[in-house]
């Protein structure tokens, strides 16, 4: 954990007191409802379709168990008694009241927490390596630029007011666990020739109704100069982003109008104006807040030699514990998706027990990925057998890390007021369908996602197989698509094909209704199960061989069947 | 008449001074110094706020002082409000028109609102981790 000195704490206190202030005139009358939005969401503060939605930061996903206890305290007393993990490594509360929010806040701040810029258009929580640390393919410990990077962004006076959210994405590691290119920046930390720590910038990425991979704008960047180039893109779109057209006003739209090279152009222009400037970073800055992070204090240990067996401790060791640096150490993945329970949803009992298994096992920390899980980084092997034990009372163990049960969903229309459709149901129905282990590890490594409306918090688009949530003349229908790809997020799968892994899926055909959908995934695993090379060969890789045609005849039909029925479909009529 | 805050004081102003160029949110500052004649001719610029949420004038401010070397007034204009000031003085503006019904003495506080800046800014060029001392 990063822990704050004093300048830090009194800038989060202060918040606490301006957003206390704002409250109160607002509810006194004396702020508009409108002006009122622009503050609260700064705040996290959403008004939902029953209830004001607080979204709580945990900055790149990283918590202590005090501050989990303060989280399980918080959602028992304001909220319902438990929290939803967001593919932002957030925590969102589902049923807070406006006025206590204030207070809700002041209790965060006595844990170093917050709400900063948790929504509203401006720098959001910046998304992060959940291995950061510990993953064996480390090549900076991106932790450490996390906190530089949020520490830039928090309150910058002069890009407060974007024209739209924007979303940064840092990643340390040679294999991408944080989606870089989908997201308005991605950071991918990389050495050149004379071993000098850069970044590859890429830039202009995003999901929501326009789906876009990102462009590397610059190979590398010396680290020193990270703040000025930030500077420098944020400064270009805040100049120039579209503010008459909330849909065109992401940097990706920008982009895409001014074409790669003018707005590489512009960016390198402004740079060169701030280059060396004062905003450059400094190594007694970087070693500062290294030295301001907690460190597990490892002891010397030897790799613990687990045999191969058919049991349910093999199936979890398997798909939920990853390498680690450390010899003798694990990281651990505590599944939030166990069938029936609403993905990333955690009671505020649980998050009690998960905070003392934090300190039991893993040095009082862990961390939120954004595919909605929890891990806990720092795990002795000789305990992996009785942290399994534990984790499995806790219904926190279904060893469906990577496979497809281990689905993204958005809240959906149970709670947002956006969604067209619900999502929480429809992974539910999914998960009950493949409930057979065995068949859901010969299936492998396969991401679903499910989005209840265009906005895409559920990350469909780069889902293996997505699921869009539609509205058809008020009813709730389903749109498929097959072949997206968040980037390789585990070392050594498919290393033949890590260059450009980052794809986005392509709709089957028409959509289905809610019932019909485990049908119709059921039908995509089958033609996979036939027509996969072999067992590594995942589903993802087959739709990028075969491209969507096959699947597409398995769901739908052959073209000439297709015409056939709707003939027989107009006859009916 | 409008209420300004000017060198943190509060002023009423029955019109705008003549010389006070206008810019809106989108217009390059680099045109303005090419039309005039360079920034010495210029003696106060407003930059307007549209809307609450549209803070495109915030660069303005910055390129205006930063790169530019602009040293006069420097006005904020449109909306406005309390909740913005911190920020619009920390990118450079010294003059803030505040929209109409803004409580001009509540307003003064709004620069209070935080006491430290992690970025480098107009006003305080250094950045928090040029000053800090030691871990």
């Amino acid at each position: 954990m990063y822990r704050y000195d004093d300048i830090d704490q009194r800038l989060v206190d202060e918040r606490v007191a301006q957003f206390r202030d704002q409250t109160q005139r607002f509810l006194a009358g004396a702020l508009s409802e409108d002006d009122f939005r622009q503050l609260r969401l700064r705040n996290g503060l959403y008004v939902q379709r029953y209830a004001p939605m607080l979204r709580i930061a945990i900055p790149y996903g990283l918590l202590s168990s005090r501050q989990l206890r303060k989280l399980a305290g918080i959602a028992q007393k304001y909220d319902r008694g438990y929290g939803h993990f967001s593919t932002r490594q957030n925590l969102q509360l589902n049923w807070p009241k406006l006025e206590e929010v204030p207070e809700i806040l002041a209790e965060l701040a006595t844990v170093e927490m917050h709400a900063i810029q948790t929504s509203g258009n401006c720098v959001r929580n910046i998304t992060a390596d959940h291995f950061a640390g510990v993953a064996r393919d480390e090549i900076v410990d991106s932790f450490v630029w996390c906190e530089l990077v949020r520490q830039w962004s928090t309150f910058h006076p002069e890009f407060n007011y974007l024209p739209r959210k924007f979303k940064i994405a840092i990643n340390g590691a040679s294999v991408d666990r944080v989606a870089t290119f989908v997201h308005d920046i991605g950071l991918h930390a990389v050495k050149n020739s004379a071993d000098e720590t850069g970044f590859r910038v890429i830039v202009g990425g995003g999901l929501g109704r326009t789906p876009i991979i990102g462009h590397v704008i610059r190979e590398f960047l010396p680290w020193p100069q990270l703040l000025n180039y930030l500077d420098a893109i944020l400064r270009v779109y805040n100049r120039y982003g579209r503010r008459d057209n909330l849909y065109k006003a992401r940097i990706k739209i920008l982009v895409k109008e001014r074409g790669l090279e003018k707005f590489r152009a512009e960016v390198e222009a402004e740079w060169a104006h701030l280059k060396d400037g004062p905003a450059t970073v400094t190594e007694e800055e970087i070693r500062r807040i290294e030295a301001r992070f907690t460190r597990p204090r490892y002891e010397k240990l030897v790799d613990v030699d687990f045999p191969a067996a058919k049991t349910p401790f093999a199936a979890w060791m398997k798909r939920n514990v990853h390498p680690h640096q450390q010899p003798g150490y694990a990281v651990v993945t505590l599944s939030l998706k166990k069938t029936g329970v609403p993905p990333g949803d955690v009671t505020s009992e649980q998050m009690s027990r998960i905070a003392q298994l934090a300190e039991d096992y893993s040095f009082g920390e862990l961390r939120v990925t954004h595919e909605q899980n929890l891990v806990f980084a720092d795990v002795r092997q000789a305990e992996l057998n009785s942290l399994w034990q534990a984790l499995r009372e806790l219904g926190l163990a279904t060893p469906n890390i990577g496979l497809l049960t281990n689905i993204i969903a958005c809240p959906g229309g149970d709670f947002c007021s956006l969604a067209n459709a619900k999502s929480i149901p429809v992974a539910e129905a999914i998960q009950r369908r493949f409930d057979d282990l065995d068949y859901l590890h010969d299936i492998g490594e396969l991401d679903l996602n499910i989005s209840g409306c265009m906005n895409a918090c559920g990350h469909h688009h780069v889902g293996h197989i997505g699921i869009l949530g539609v509205d058809k003349n008020g009813e709730e229908w389903y749109q498929i698509e097959i072949g997206g790809n968040q980037g390789e997020t585990r070392p050594g799968v498919s290393a033949a094909t890590k260059a450009t892994p980052t794809a986005l899926g392509k709709v089957i055909g028409p959509s289905f209704a809610r019932a019909d959908v485990p049908d119709v995934i059921e039908r995509l695993i089958e033609i996979y199960l036939k027509r996969r090379d072999s067992e590594a060969e995942r589903f993802v890789d087959v739709v990028r061989r075969l491209g969507i045609e096959p699947f597409k005849i398995g769901v739908y039909g052959n073209p000439d069947q297709r015409t056939t029925d709707r003939r027989r479909i107009l006859a009916a009529a | 008449m409008a209420t300004l805050i000017k060198e943190r004081r509060i002023v009423e102003e029955s019109s705008r001074p003549p010389e006070l160029v206008l810019l809106q949110p989108s217009d390059d500052p680099a045109a303005l110094v090419d039309r005039i004649g360079g920034i010495a001719a210029i003696t106060a610029i407003a930059v307007n706020f549209p809307k609450f949420g549209d803070g495109g004038g915030y660069s303005i401010a910055r390129l205006l002082r930063e790169r530019y070397g602009y040293q006069g007034e420097l006005r904020a204009v449109g909306e406005v409000a309390r909740d913005h000031l911190h920020a619009m003085a920390q990118c450079g503006f010294n003059v803030f028109e505040l929209r109409a019904g803004e409580d001009p003495e509540e307003a003064l506080k709004g620069f209070g609102d935080f006491s430290e800046q992690y970025q480098a800014t107009t006003a305080q060029p250094a950045p928090l981790f040029r000053r800090r001392a030691g871990p």
